[in-house]
């Protein structure tokens, strides 16, 4: 169980707890806070569950990217060197208090 | 006017098969996709990647997926509309009057939508001012290649389209390719060709850099960059082509008076109709509890959307359950002589 922290655009912060083995994705999707649309359904092709990991320290910390995560970034919307694919962050206790940023729309 | 059984709209695997389940049971359907290619996400997202969970066959790609429920359907000719959308639902003596962006127009008792997450439309540039000169001189797909000629194009993209019209216009266009990393995403070839090209100045090549704004006085002049850090550069732009694959829109099927859950449509699990008589949706597009997105769901949904649609498109018949091992009458649909 890790507790995740989801900022809107705008602001607007939301808290979940979200159990180990799902993704930060579905912690979103299941939660209804909105800003992550996750089109495909976690299936890394669409980009749409694209967030920022603003802290430096966790964005390290956080399991490499797998091959594709890139290609996929590319097409997201305003992707940056801290972009990730929230369906691609699988939680585990080692996901407890990560804060991710989304962007101002996925599409 | 078309009259038919059925118009499937989405020629993905699950509008595919669904096509199958109905010639299977003797109706007729016509299918419309706003692609120009048959496959859907299969096609336009991952025809090289291989699948592993389609029932019986262990490893497949998209393409081949794609491939097998086209020859799989050829017995019963069934008519494709592609690169065609359909834009207007007219409901008349329980007949739905269709009608699609090209100005076909159909009338059937029943709609399958099919449509996966809506229709495929390019992503475009972030930027405001790019609006302005869309489809002008900010492009993203290219129809005619000749009005590039001795003009400067900036090339936005990482990807295969990006790179393969990068080195085409090369030959008789000023070109500058721009990218927001140094690694590319398109065949190994062409990105080999590119750092080529940009060693012997034949294009600019810049990297982890991004668009910024569009500039111009009625046409368009300049385009400018930026980098993360926050650096800008001003590039000459007579065009400006933006190659960020594609987005999905729901499009006009959001202005049917259908329920909808987020982007998706609720259906009931008995033959997948939706709240309008006569309206199915099945697969990706099609949400129930237990929806899973797979593409094997998505062929349960359309065998049984199929026998829904066999009650309004024969309502003096009873549909009678039958096996493709032992019917004859299935023997003859799909033209196998014994």
């Amino acid at each position: 169980m890790a507790k995740i922290k989801y900022i809107e655009f705008n602001g607007t912060e939301h808290e979940a707890d979200v159990a180990n083995g799902l993704s930060v994705m579905e912690g979103a999707v299941q939660n209804d806070i909105p800003g992550i649309d996750a089109d495909c359904g976690g299936g890394m092709s669409c980009a749409t569950c694209h967030v920022y990991i603003n802290d430096d320290e966790w964005f390290r910390k956080l399991p490499e990217k797998e091959m594709g995560e890139d290609d996929m970034l590319d097409q997201a919307f305003e992707p940056k060197s801290n972009s990730r694919l929230s369906c691609q962050l699988i939680v585990s206790d080692d996901l407890d208090g990560l804060t991710v940023h989304m962007p101002e729309k996925q599409v | 006017m078309i009259k038919t059984d059925v118009v499937i709209i989405g020629a993905g695997p699950t509008g595919l098969f669904c096509a199958h389940q109905l010639g299977i049971i003797g109706l007729k359907c016509e299918i419309v996709d706003n692609l120009d290619k048959i496959g859907g996400q299969c096609i336009e997202l991952y025809p090289d990647k291989p699948i592993y969970d389609i029932p019986a066959v262990p490893k497949c790609t998209g393409e081949e997926l794609t491939n097998n429920l086209i020859e799989q359907i050829k017995p019963f000719n069934f008519n494709f509309h592609l690169g065609d959308r359909v834009q207007e639902l007219k409901n008349e003596n329980n007949k739905w009057l269709v009608k699609t962006l090209n100005g076909k127009e159909f009338e059937t008792p029943n709609i399958v939508i099919a449509g996966g997450v809506g229709s495929f439309e390019p992503r475009k540039f972030p930027t405001k001012s790019a609006e302005k000169y869309d489809g002008k001189s900010v492009l993203y797909s290219i129809k005619d290649k000749t009005i590039f000629k001795d003009k400067s194009v900036v090339i936005f993209g990482g990807g295969d389209s990006a790179l393969d019209w990068a080195i085409e216009l090369s030959n008789s266009s000023k070109v500058t390719l721009v990218h927001r990393r140094d690694d590319f995403r398109g065949a190994p070839a062409s990105v080999q060709k590119i750092k080529e090209l940009s060693d012997n100045k034949t294009i600019d090549l810049i990297t982890k850099y991004s668009i910024k704004d569009v500039k111009g006085n009625g046409s368009l002049e300049s385009v400018e960059i930026k980098s993360e850090s926050g650096e800008s550069k001003v590039i000459k732009a007579d065009y400006v082509l933006g190659f960020f694959g594609l987005i999905m829109q729901l499009g006009p099927i959001a202005e049917w008076g259908l329920n909808l859950d987020k982007k998706t449509i609720p259906v009931n699990t008995e033959n997948f109709e939706t709240n309008k008589k006569g309206i199915f949706a099945i697969g990706d597009i099609c949400t129930y509890p237990g929806k899973l997105k797979l593409i094997l769901s998505g062929f349960h949904e359309g065998a049984l959307a199929a026998r829904g649609c066999f009650k309004y498109a024969r309502p003096d018949e009873k549909y009678r359950f039958e096996f493709t091992t032992a019917s004859s009458t299935i023997k003859d649909r799909l033209g196998i002589k014994e």
